[in-house]
């Protein structure tokens, strides 16, 4: 993973960077696999590997293939990386060790979720879900305020990117010259201004 | 892409059994790994896969935008709904006992139909974030 990483930050053609991505992605999907996290891996390899890939692609269609020559050397965003990375690593001197399962996270609801027995109904008695697949239980039933706001999130990035891209005043790819209805020209003439900067930045 | 013909033949064989996964996914979340957000994905995949192999306008209309559009929105308020219809039975917010007479089964229930809704929303996005993205032409100079 270190290599992809390093080669993704060398390369300058971007065509490689983009498959180097896919390749960290499905890597770091197989360290999800070994932790046991099999659900967040297969999002991982579904999104980060898979979805993420053709955007980006989708993306260089309309961008360059090659990276822009840097003019020289700055040192600072490497500065800013590794003071960044020193705070993170100091924080994570605090925390309790690998699997501890005395740990605050395995201490406060995680063992109600894991026996099944949380009190959800009005009078107050504890629902066996018995699903067997408990990261769905926990995901769509005890924690389903946090899903529901994930795809509210999803809701919004999607009604974002449409907005941006314009995709509504494409119903049927008008040509080049025939005119869009007035509410749409407005669109039109906006995503035109904004051809100048990189696309890229609307899949962050 | 329109001359790979061992491209496109493939493709039209995967494409059925790249839905029928996603389903899997989709409503064997309860017992496997998977659920919602991933048989969204996959889901979006076949059609994306489809987009490339036979270009964007057979695409839209296979997925016609204007679905896609309201696929969007009815995910979210399939999943909120659910938690509302809660609410009318007599329970909280998402609190999927009340949905049957059987708290358990109600629990099952409440947690298939939010996850329909989490996989309609996912692949819906999906789809129209990639005809967004495919149906823009390069800027020209």
């Amino acid at each position: 993973m270190a290599a992809t990483a390093i080669a993704i930050v060398r390369l300058r053609n971007l065509f490689a960077v983009v498959m180097l991505s896919g390749l960290y992605s499905l890597l770091s999907a197989a360290i999800f696999v070994i932790l046991d996290a099999v659900d967040v891996a297969f999002t991982e390899a579904a999104v980060g590997a898979g979805i993420t890939t053709v955007l980006f692609l989708g993306t260089l269609v309309l961008t360059d293939r090659e990276e822009k020559e840097r003019a020289r050397f700055s040192p600072w965003p490497l500065v800013v990386v590794l003071i960044t990375g020193a705070a993170l690593v100091f924080g994570t001197l605090d925390m309790p060790g690998f699997g501890d399962p005395n740990a605050p996270a395995n201490k406060h609801v995680a063992p109600e979720y894991l026996a099944d027995k949380v009190r959800q109904n009005p009078s107050g008695e504890p629902v066996t879900v018995g699903i067997p697949n408990v990261v769905t239980t926990i995901l769509a039933s005890y924690r389903g305020y946090d899903t529901l706001g994930e795809v509210t999130v999803i809701f919004t990035a999607g009604i974002g990117v449409l907005l941006l891209l314009g995709a509504t005043a494409r119903h049927g790819a008008p040509a080049p010259g025939d005119t869009p209805a007035p509410h749409l020209r407005l669109g039109r003439r906006r995503k035109q201004e904004g051809n100048d900067d990189t696309p890229s930045g609307d899949t962050a | 892409m329109k001359h790979h013909f061992v491209l496109r033949v493939v493709a039209k064989f995967a494409i059925p059994f790249i839905l029928l996964y996603a389903f899997y996914v989709q409503f064997h979340g309860d017992f496997g790994p998977g659920g919602g957000f991933q048989a969204g994905v996959i889901f979006a995949a076949a059609f994306i896969l489809y987009a490339l192999i036979f270009g964007l306008e057979k695409a839209r209309q296979a997925a016609p935008p204007a679905a896609v559009r309201i696929g969007i929105a009815l995910g979210v308020l399939i999943y909120a709904g659910t938690g509302v219809a809660g609410m009318l039975l007599g329970g909280k917010f998402l609190d999927y006992s009340v949905l049957a007479h059987d708290p358990a089964h109600g629990q099952h229930l409440g947690i298939l139909i939010v996850e329909f809704g989490v996989g309609l929303t996912v692949a819906s996005v999906m789809i129209s974030v990639f005809f967004a993205f495919a149906g823009r032409r390069r800027p020209e100079g």
